[in-house]
């Protein structure tokens, strides 16, 4: 259904639009006036230093957080109280946590394959055999009978991908999915992540990872106090910025 | 370098309790305040055991005469052996006592048939319907069988029977008011609330006279509701409200994060709590369920006040027979006994449970 509304439109649309949004938490003002446009198979990076807002909005594109103005439109889909909608966007947008969030209670394979049978309906099986495509790919096939406390951060994460993946989502947003990984799993996770980004799909990560932004981003994007400073190509952001804010930042984390 | 490593593997752990011996001096002897604890032990257990020993095994009459009893000085179990037909069956009519006999026997049967978490498939819960209906019948009768009315149930099967039921109900209802009293809609939250607090703020008992002579005075005149049915509501009542508490408890210890992963995969409220959320917090407080579920089957007891006559009032009236008075010891022992072996049961059940739902975290 989703796919039929997507062919309709220009091959240019955004894929996410989010316009004059705001948030607060009680008074507290966390999302000033975002504006943001996203297009199919674009990756952008968001940094920015901690308590900046990040989190928070890409949190808003599927709606883990609700925001009070403007205007944020995925895949088509304008997000409002209509709960059929959210769950919709929800099964279209992937979202990796920076605890990673699996259900412990479950296997490996029964944390991926949770979704594709209950939310799109996918019979057992072919759900089981999705689901183990997907673990061989984020290179995890043999650890699919365990369960997630047995796994290290890293693998822990890896699954947490394939999870989402298993969904077949058509972007997915990731929290500072390398930030609670001991250093020797970073790059185990990266390296998928680099994977997925050649493989076109459309992607939002929150990182400090600046290699990676380097390599895989469309566009970089930093955020101070609830607004986006500046955003611009890797090679501009990193060699060329304008703000004041963005430099300062960048000698602190480079 | 090799030779280093093969020497590392051939090291063994140290061990430190070496036989029979060994474990007595780390255990019980290894300072001397121990050591006068573990002498003052053994010497009231030698003051104790064998003359108990000898009074419940030795002198002890079986199938007796009361008369015999009053000449020995041992145990007289006679009072439970010969009085058993009434404090298992109470009032149920002797020629039919096969009948709640097994509605035993299917009940506790399939309870432990359903141990096994392999066997938890759609099937077992058409054979338990299947069951609760075959001892439905057993117990009341019709369709061949003469009649008994619930006024004539007593004893085991009515302890069993009420317990079950009450545990049966009490959960899935207490696991629905610890979801609404977690509700965002306000008028199911305070409903929740009021309900649970209301419940646990009065004694069983009292729940008890209500359903038995409060109650009543609401119906229209000549509608009554069975007595027994009464009581099995009441004490489904009362024990949902403390098992909602607990599970309330096991869902706060739910991390926010598996909410929001569920969320983000679609999952909407009805499957995130069923697939993710209560399996977890339901595992989380099987020590406390089990608890309420322990003390909810020994308070069944408490239906003696509305008339009802349980194991315990059973046991009570054999032993109020001038025949028999003066055993009381003998008698109360031996329901001690069938209540333990229960309560072990289910506490037994819910370790294994654990043990096997533990997944590692
Ligand atoms: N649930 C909440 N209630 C109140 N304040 C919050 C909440 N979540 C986050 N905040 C505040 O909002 C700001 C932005 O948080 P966040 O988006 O997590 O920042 P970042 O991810 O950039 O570190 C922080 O100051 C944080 O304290
Ligand atoms: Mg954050």
């Amino acid at each position: 259904m989703n796919e039929q509304t997507l062919d309709t439109r220009p091959a240019e649309a955004p894929i996410i639009v989010i316009e004059q949004m705001h948030k607060w938490y009680g008074d507290f003002h966390v999302l000033k006036d975002i504006n943001l446009q996203v297009q199919p198979k674009e990756r952008i990076v968001v940094c920015g230093p901690s308590g900046s807002g990040k989190s928070t909005m890409i949190r808003c594109i599927n709606r883990l957080e609700e925001h009070q103005r403007g205007r944020i439109i995925v895949d088509g889909i304008e997000l409002t109280n209509d709960i059929k909608n959210i769950e919709k966007v929800r099964a279209e947008v992937g979202m990796v946590f920076q605890h990673f969030n699996l259900f412990p209670h479950l296997t490996i394979l029964e944390n991926l394959t949770l979704g594709p049978i209950w939310v799109r309906k996918t019979p057992k099986a072919e759900a089981e055999e999705m689901a183990m495509m997907y673990l061989e790919k984020v290179k995890i096939a043999e650890q699919a009978k365990k369960y997630p406390g047995q796994l290290s951060g890293g693998q822990q994460q890896r699954v947490a991908i394939a999870r989402s993946l298993c969904m077949k989502p058509k972007i997915m947003l990731f929290d500072e999915p390398t930030s609670a990984l001991d250093p020797e799993m970073v790059k185990e996770v990266l390296d998928v992540m680099v994977e997925l980004a050649e493989e076109g799909m459309t992607m939002l990560v929150v990182t400090h990872e600046m290699g990676f932004a380097k390599m895989v981003a469309d566009r970089v994007m930093f955020m101070d106090e609830g607004q986006i400073v500046e955003q611009n190509t890797p090679d501009e952001f990193f060699d060329n910025p304008q703000n004041d804010r963005t430099k300062l930042f960048l000698s602190q984390i480079l | 370098m090799s030779d280093r490593i093969e020497a590392v593997e051939e090291i063994r752990p140290p061990v430190t309790k070496v036989g029979v011996i060994g474990w007595l001096r780390e255990n019980l002897f290894n300072n001397w305040f121990n050591s006068i604890l573990t002498i003052l032990t053994l010497w009231f257990l030698w003051w104790t055991v064998p003359p108990l020993i000898k009074w419940a095994f030795i002198d002890s009459h079986w199938f007796s005469e009361p008369a015999v009893c009053r000449d020995g000085h041992g145990a007289c179990w006679s009072v439970v052996s010969r009085n058993i037909r009434f404090i298992l069956f109470g009032f149920f009519p002797e020629d039919q006592q096969w009948r709640p006999a097994l509605t035993m026997i299917l009940l506790v049967g399939l309870s432990f048939w359903s141990r096994d978490r392999k066997r938890w498939k759609k099937s077992l819960a058409f054979t338990w319907l299947a069951g609760i209906v075959v001892m439905g019948w057993l117990m009341h009768g019709g369709l061949g069988l003469p009649v008994v009315e619930t006024g004539k149930w007593s004893g085991l099967p009515l302890t069993l029977l009420l317990s079950f039921f009450g545990m049966v109900f009490a959960y899935p209802l207490g696991v629905l008011l610890a979801l609404g009293r977690r509700s965002k809609l306000a008028a199911i939250k305070s409903m929740c609330v009021v309900y649970i607090e209301l419940i646990r703020g009065v004694p069983l008992i009292s729940l008890l006279f209500m359903s038995s002579v409060m109650f009543p005075l609401f119906l229209p005149e000549g509608v009554t509701i069975d007595k027994v049915l009464r009581a099995q509501v009441a004490i489904i009542l009362f024990t949902a409200a403390y098992i909602a508490e607990v599970v309330r408890g096991g869902l706060q210890a739910i991390p926010k994060g598996q909410y929001e992963a569920a969320d983000s995969l679609g999952l909407n409220y009805g499957k995130t709590m069923r697939l993710i959320i209560l399996p977890q917090a339901l595992k989380i407080v099987i020590p406390p369920t089990v608890g309420i579920l322990i003390s909810a089957f020994k308070d069944t007891s408490l239906v003696v006040i509305i008339a009802l006559y349980d194991v315990l009032k059973t046991t009570k009236v054999t032993i109020s027979n001038p025949e028999w008075m003066g055993f009381s010891t003998e008698a109360y022992l031996f329901l001690a006994v069938l209540y333990f072996i229960c309560c072990y049961a289910m506490s037994s059940t819910s370790r294994r449970l654990e043990k096997e739902l533990h997944t590692g975290r």
